[in-house]
């Protein structure tokens, strides 16, 4: 009896600690949603002053004009411009290295090369932003003649640095993913080292290497200092990729110090932050839909 | 037959520029770096608080507050971390709960990190009343990495062969007694390892600090978790963009990102030296 008493609170100790357990991993989604809840909070009143259509498609950012305006069309398309001559570099750059590691660096050049993308990826943003700063917006304001060179170019640099180490990391996952009898059979049919790489390895991790560049992607279009720091901060639309931009994190770090408190340039900041979180979410759900999907049919189907 | 090995080399030869690029793009900023940095570097440097209204003397307490920032960081996201890996490998491993938790953590890991900030500002300081502080800048960073904390724990936790958790159970250990004391141990330099990345994260992070935690100037280093704090990537963004001295103090923002270059990569590199030992020494 007293045994089975004993046995009973041993059970009851099981399940209080697997509950604990479950309660506080649960804790990441409702942080998770606890983010999304003060976003919002901060964010929405400002749609009492101005609708949701002149906030996204306004293209005049005077917040702190009288009256002020607060269309942050231009903030989006200097996002957009940012990561999207970052990804030029880095997409190309971020998968051949990851095609090297996997299937071509002999071991020790194998090892110093991750050793490098790992290093690379914990180089603070600030750093890289304070670099752009100081080296490659002076060479580009020489090179070029410009009147800065604070603009896109030097901020697709940049953020291209730090989108790299995520596509390489993740795209050489993928790499190693492929099943080895698919290297084997190229190669039993005659095919050369590079024949197999571009025809079948590449081909077989393609939803791997997709997902890689989708998190690069929003890895750059997140980043914060690089561009506060080196993007020139011009809240109009750019013409050139010598122009200067004002990305909508560049514009959240460096205006929400001066906005005044619970002020209507407050509210649309924290709504370009909505902004801002809905489309980097975007970005992850469908790079995890990718993964899931190749991970649910499996190799075998390929 | 010659024109298959062309495109081969030239496969293999814009694979191997790709890599160097991307080698010579890491050491030409930390040589740079270190080239004009290294001359500030004083032990009045690292001991002492700035002066003549941040033109001359140390960047003390920036790093101090970089230091309360990071442990702080760090004791939040550690146990949670953990605590989350074990329920997501040990009890959990599939199902629907699982799935959300892991869709949650994803989702956590690609919020930008001034999102964060502006969360931390609209919940920490402004909801909860902290103020800008040590507390609201380390909660923010905690749970900025502890996405990165889970992965590495999961990643350590199902590195342990499936026979120990086995031979514990078949013992008669309970469950509980199997993970703190077989699996956890077996997981610990993995685990740590984790850890350690997730710190020199934290240490470089800027916008999340930016309206949590940062300050300008403090004439004295904190007393409370209550108090606002230098830290030294914002120190860096303040002398190289605010004020009219941007380019006297030039050997000063050197100085500090060398510091903080050391600090971070430093940290990064003690782990990358401590998984590649636990790997050869591994018993399983």
């Amino acid at each position: 009896m007293k045994n089975r008493k004993h046995s009973l609170t041993k059970h009851t100790k099981e399940i209080a600690i697997r509950n604990l357990f479950g309660f506080f991993a649960f804790l990441s989604v409702l942080l998770f949603g606890l983010i999304l809840v003060f976003l919002f909070r901060e964010g929405l009143p400002l749609f009492k002053q101005i609708s949701v259509t002149d906030f996204l498609f306004g293209t005049a950012w005077y917040p702190t004009y009288e009256p002020p305006e607060y269309g942050i069309w231009p903030l989006i398309v200097g996002s957009l411009a940012v990561t999207f001559f970052a990804c030029l570099i880095a997409v190309p750059l971020g998968i051949l290295s990851a095609v090297y590691i996997a299937e071509i660096a002999p071991g020790g050049i194998k090892e110093i090369l991750k050793s490098v993308i790992e290093l690379l990826a914990g180089l603070p943003s600030v750093v890289l932003g304070f670099f752009g700063m100081v080296i490659v917006g002076p060479w580009l304001q020489e090179t070029f003649d410009l009147p800065t060179g604070l603009n896109i170019m030097n901020a697709a640099v940049m953020l291209a640095i730090m989108a790299i180490p995520t596509i390489s990391s993740i795209s050489e996952d993928a790499l190693y993913a492929v099943p080895r009898e698919f290297k084997e059979a190229s190669y039993a049919l005659g095919a050369t080292k590079y024949e197999t790489i571009i025809r079948v390895i590449i081909p077989a991790a393609l939803s791997g290497i997709s997902t890689a560049v989708i998190l690069g992607m929003a890895r750059a279009i997140g980043e914060t200092m690089v561009v506060l720091m080196v993007a020139g901060g011009a809240a109009a639309i750019p013409e050139s990729i010598f122009d200067a931009v004002r990305p909508m994190t560049a514009s959240i770090a460096a205006e929400m110090g001066e906005a005044p408190f619970r002020s209507g340039h407050y509210h649309a900041l924290f709504a370009t932050g909505i902004v801002l979180f809905v489309i980097t979410l975007a970005f992850n759900l469908i790079a995890d839909y990718i993964s899931n999907r190749f991970r649910e049919t499996g190799s075998g189907t390929l | 037959m010659r024109s298959r090995y062309f495109k081969q080399r030239l496969f293999f030869g814009a694979v191997r520029l790709s890599a160097l690029v991307i080698t010579l793009a890491l050491l030409g900023i930390l040589a740079y770096i270190l080239a004009h940095g290294f001359r500030a570097i004083t032990w009045e440097f690292l001991t002492q608080s700035p002066t003549d209204s941040m033109t001359k003397g140390g960047i003390m307490p920036a790093i101090v507050g970089t230091l309360y920032l990071t442990v702080g960081a760090i004791l939040v996201a550690l146990p949670l971390g953990v605590v989350s890996a074990i329920f997501l490998t040990e009890y959990a491993k599939q199902g629907a709960l699982s799935r959300i938790i892991r869709v949650g953590v994803n989702c956590l890991a690609g919020v930008p990190s001034v999102v964060f900030g502006l969360f931390g500002l609209g919940f920490f300081v402004v909801f909860l009343k902290f103020g800008s502080s040590i507390l609201a800048g380390a909660l923010t960073l905690g749970i900025l990495i502890l996405p990165t904390i889970i992965g590495a724990a999961e990643e350590a936790l199902k590195a342990v062969p499936q026979t120990f958790r086995e031979a514990s159970l078949a013992l008669g250990v309970s469950k509980w007694n199997t993970i703190f004391r077989i699996v956890l141990p077996s997981a610990l330099p993995g685990i740590l390892t984790g850890a350690i990345l997730g710190v020199g994260r934290a240490a470089g992070e800027t916008a999340p600090i930016m309206f949590t935690a940062a300050a300008f100037f403090t004439a004295v280093l904190p007393k409370s978790i209550f108090d606002e704090v230098m830290a030294l990537p914002y120190h860096i963004y303040v002398l190289a963009t605010a004020g009219t001295h941007i380019e006297e103090t030039r050997p000063l923002q050197y100085g500090t990102v060398l510091v903080l270059i050391a600090l971070v990569l430093g940290i990064d590199l003690i782990a990358i030296i401590m998984r590649s030992m636990f790997r050869r020494n591994k018993r399983w």
